[in-house]
């Protein structure tokens, strides 16, 4: 771990929604930092915030929601940024790419000038530089006869294809963090792995910092360094990636890990989590994952869990009421038998 | 030598569909789409054929060729020993009693404007119309409570559930006539891993109670190995390999599904980070103009100039495996 | 504060029965339309304008063809309640106005629900067979739009001569078509739907998958675009009356009342205010009442 300021560090972020139904409390005091070429997971089920926090974070929540806690990029509080101050990072210093990339890419213009424009904007560069700029990108990021597919519009790319472009416009300014929102979902598995691959390989070449944002945790395992649990809008269980898989201290990761069928083993049967997807409109006081936990003790309902640093755990934190005594017995075993 | 077990067998099914070319003139013949051309398998009664596949290999339309949503263009479905013509519709309105299915998007495959009861019960009032109010409220609420809903839930909306809910009404509606066979189309894909579990859990559970024979289309290979016995692996509307399960994960002999199995990402980072991958070169063909002979030859790492001639057939390997690779 | 929680804890209650007793599409609907304060003021407007011109000329002392010699041609005064004043004629204008809203009205009415079931069955019944007919069926509607109604309502008015069923009919024509394509388009939609495919593997007969699940997913739609219509088809009977095309002396509508007002603006600007007001109120309304259903209606908004 490097001993000085860490790229981006994320203090007591929250994140509230107005609705006809009073304010949502979408996502609630969350606190994670990502060094320099690091890869942090976040990993949740629908309604978990994941993916409202890194919009809160890159200034990108819908009209109705505010952010609130502090976003500190080099020490600079990204939410208090102006339009214009932020506009010079986001796309520049920290780019994100999305799950559908025709959200991100415009249907009417090629691809050519879609990436141009970033380069003369943000770094000044003259069209035909850009261009050479863009080409070389797009072979970083293996797309056959980049040069000429260049010339080309969005819709006639292939899915993955169309993930790649999205992900050299991304690293086109070379960003310290690229946020990658639930890259690969939309896509086939040979393809995901082409993906996840090319994603590794950019970051050993450029050094780049990387936000994975994702449900699968076959993604996670293969790809990050950190890995942060969340539900219900509040963060679970934060921990190196291979301490989470082996020794999970939080029963939702543990059921978590239980629910996902594997083909490494032949379990007969998969340990569910029962119950429902938590509503948002209507948590629970205390420990939002208490409805569904089968470690519930009387007080998990209304006395919220505190994010305690695990002591010896290496950065290690969890929000659990219940001893990690208590819930580790057996489940290393369980859910490790490859 | 027939099985007396099998209660559907599907024989060279063909689903090509005619798709009119935007740039041509309007008398321009159509072009022909092969969604599905020849997949032949059979099932027995209470067993679990998964189909897998990446997106556009076809694997829903055979679910609905099987099934005569979409009348398929050549081949024969053999359902219960008897030969179903897809244009007898008395004789499918008698099959349909028999053969039900589930949905990829649960809300999407039920009715906003029903209640739950009335959704479950469709089946029921369509097919034994003479049955009384009060018989058909009992046995909705019998097999309600089957898939884990409550009673009090019955006349409630399905925009008031949640996905993983809406998924235990559609199994419930499939599940009331008290079939044979249910098509599963991609029914967890929709889903969060927690309740994908719970479904997963529930179909399993329910066949083993009923002796359901399940048709399970996923393009998860990991959930299909969970849940079935053999599984058929689809490349651009033609089949791959059918084996047994163990065969195929253990001893994959098509080039394809190996291909598949080792881009599953295994939620462990050691294995994860240490794997082998065999990557895909390029993108899938368009099915509008297949490559010839094998048409996974394009992206294949076994590839020669036969497999350019020859259209290779689905053939035996061992036991448990068909493959129709020319080398396997 | 106690009083206060106990108050939330019986909305939590009777929420909670609400959900076990099933809230439909159109309850939530209803509860999102009276959330709309515009739509519900216009509504209750609306009301209010229907009202007084069903009943008002029932209640005032003047009736909307006599002449009232002592006073022809006045400002609006307290005398004699001639609230809106009169005419050239002496007639008051204020019973003028709501008889002629009456008309307006009526004729909206039935305009719009000849034109929204023809547009209804049209639709449906291309969006249903699908292929050649609806092919033919909507090339029709094309070749519709591209006739000038103002044209034909002359040639009409000039062959048949002035009277209300015709406007009504005239109208009815020329407003149909717009309904015919949102509601084949729903159709359409509506049968590419998983719940259609769910109900053709159960085996539920044509017949049935119509009336049961594509009619009632229509619906919400046909309401949006009823709210739509009836404006348009007021303003254009506005539109023919001015013109000369509608209803006959001394018989008026709104349209007729603002042709007659613009004639004299600058002498009696009174004659045409308050019709002038009285036709944007309404139109205003029902603008904002479909916007409010829209609203509460549309599956997007979800």
């Amino acid at each position: 771990m490097s001993t000085n300021q860490p790229l981006l560090q994320v203090n007591q972020l929250g994140v509230q929604f107005k609705t006809n139904d009073g304010l949502v409390y979408a996502v609630n005091g969350l606190n994670f930092e990502l060094g320099r070429g690091e890869t942090l997971g976040i990993v949740g089920e629908s309604g978990s915030g994941k993916s409202q926090t890194v919009l809160a974070m890159m200034g990108l929540l819908a009209k109705n929601g505010t952010a609130t806690g502090e976003v500190l990029y080099k020490g600079q509080n990204l939410l208090n940024m102006s339009t214009h101050e932020i506009n010079k990072i986001r796309g520049d210093r920290v780019s994100m790419i999305f799950q559908d990339p025709m959200t991100s890419l415009n249907p009417y213009l090629t691809v050519e000038r879609q990436m141009t424009e970033v380069l003369e904007l943000h770094k000044n560069m003259t069209r035909k530089a850009a261009k050479m700029r863009a080409i070389e990108l797009l072979e970083a990021v293996k797309i056959p006869e980049a040069a000429r597919r260049i010339s080309m519009y969005p819709h006639e790319f292939s899915g993955g294809m169309r993930q790649r472009v999205m992900i050299a416009m991304a690293l086109l300014c070379e960003p310290e963090v690229l946020v990658a929102d639930e890259p690969t979902t939309a896509l086939d598995v040979t393809v995901q792995a082409q993906i996840l691959a090319l994603l590794r390989d950019l970051q050993r070449d450029f050094g780049t910092a990387i936000i994975m944002i994702t449900h699968d945790l076959g993604v996670v395992a293969g790809i990050c360094d950190k890995v942060m649990v969340m539900y219900g809008g509040r963060m679970m269980e934060y921990a190196k990636s291979d301490d989470l898989f082996y020794r999970p201290t939080h029963p939702y990761t543990i059921g978590l890990l239980g629910a996902l069928p594997r083909l490494d083993s032949d379990a007969a049967e998969l340990v569910s989590i029962p119950g429902n997807p938590p509503n948002m409109n209507n948590l629970p006081k205390g420990c939002p994952f208490s409805e569904r936990c089968t470690h519930v003790m009387p007080h998990c309902a209304s006395d919220l869990p505190p994010l305690v640093e695990i002591p010896g755990g290496e950065g290690r934190w969890r929000a659990c009421h219940k001893a990690i005594a208590d819930i580790q017995v057996n489940v290393a075993g369980e859910v490790q038998h490859a | 030598m027939p099985d007396s077990n099998i209660i559907l067998s599907v024989k060279s099914l063909k689903v090509h569909f005619k798709v009119k070319d935007a740039k041509g003139w309007p008398w321009t013949p159509a072009k022909t789409l092969k969604a599905v051309d020849g997949v032949s398998f059979d099932l027995r009664a209470g067993e679990t054929l998964g189909v897998v596949g990446e997106s556009g290999c076809g694997k829903s339309t055979l679910a609905r060729g099987v099934l005569n949503l979409i009348h398929p263009t050549e081949g024969e479905v053999v359902w219960l020993g008897q030969r179903m013509d897809s244009k007898d519709a008395v004789a499918w309105q008698h099959a349909r009693k028999d053969m039900q299915m589930i949905f990829q998007d649960p809300l999407a495959s039920l009715n906003p404007r029903m209640t739950i009861g009335q959704i479950i019960a469709e089946p029921l009032r369509v097919h034994y119309p003479e049955l009384s109010m009060t018989q058909v409220m009992e046995k909705v609420r019998a097999v309600m409570k089957e898939v884990g809903l409550t009673e009090q839930q019955i006349n409630r909306y399905p925009h008031e559930f949640s996905g993983g809910q809406c998924q235990r009404i559609g199994i419930a509606r499939a599940l009331i006539l008290e079939p044979k066979l249910i098509i599963c189309d991609e029914p967890v894909s929709a889903l969060d891993v927690s309740i994908q579990a719970q479904i997963v859990n529930l179909l399993k559970d329910l066949q083993k109670r009923k002796g359901l024979a399940l048709i399970f289309i996923a393009h998860d290979l990991a959930v299909v190995k969970h849940i079935s016995d053999r599984i058929l692996v689809m490349y651009l509307g033609k089949e791959m390999e059918l084996a047994e399960k163990h065969a195929l994960y253990d001893k994959p002999s098509h080039p394809y599904t190996r291909a598949l199995l080792s881009a599953i990402p295994i939620p462990d980072p050691q294995l994860e980070k240490h794997k082998v991958i065999q990557l895909l070169q390029g993108d899938l063909p368009s099915p509008i103009n297949p490559p010839s002979g094998c048409v996974f030859r394009t992206r294949c790492p076994q590839a020669a100039s036969v497999c350019a001639e020859k259209l290779p057939d689905l053939k035996v390997v061992t036991e448990d495996t068909q493959s129709s690779c020319l080398f396997s | 504060m106690t009083k206060k929680n106990a108050a939330l804890v019986e909305v939590l209650q009777t929420s909670v029965e609400a959900q076990i007793a099933g809230r439909s599409l159109w309850k939530d609907a209803r509860i999102r339309f009276f959330r709309n304060k515009a739509a519900v003021i216009s509504l209750v407007v609306l009301t209010l304008v229907a009202l007084a011109c069903a009943f008002g000329p029932m209640v005032l002392p003047h009736s909307y063809e006599d002449t009232d010699w002592n006073a022809m041609g006045i400002g609006p005064s307290f005398h004699d309640w001639h609230l809106f004043g009169t005419d050239e004629l002496g007639r008051d204008l204020l019973v003028r106005t709501l008889i002629g809203g009456r008309i307006s009205l009526v004729i909206g009415l039935l305009a719009t629900i000849a034109s929204v079931s023809v547009g209804i069955v049209w639709g449906a019944t291309a969006g249903f067979i699908g292929g050649k007919v609806d092919s033919v069926m909507m090339r029709v509607v094309d070749m519709l739009y591209a006739i000038p109604y103002l044209l034909i309502a002359i040639l009409m008015v000039t062959i048949f001569g002035r009277n209300f069923s015709l406007v009504v009919l005239t109208i009815s024509i020329f407003s149909w078509m717009d309904m015919a394509r949102v509601v084949r388009g729903q159709t359409l939609s509506i049968k590419s739907k998983e719940f259609i495919e769910a109900a053709r593997a159960i085996g539920v007969p044509t017949w049935r998958i119509i009336f049961q699940h594509v009619v009632p997913n229509l619906l919400g739609i046909v309401v949006i675009y009823t709210t739509v219509t009836v404006p348009g088809v007021i303003l254009t009977e506005s539109v023919l009356s001015f013109l000369g095309l509608g209803v006959q002396e001394p018989m008026t509508s709104w349209g007729v009342l603002i042709e007659d007002g613009t004639n004299v603006m600058a002498a009696t600007p009174w004659m045409i205010l308050f019709p002038g007001a009285a036709l944007s109120i309404t139109l205003y309304c029902a603008n904002y009442i479909g916007d409010g259903l829209r609203d509460a209606l549309d599956p997007k908004d979800r």
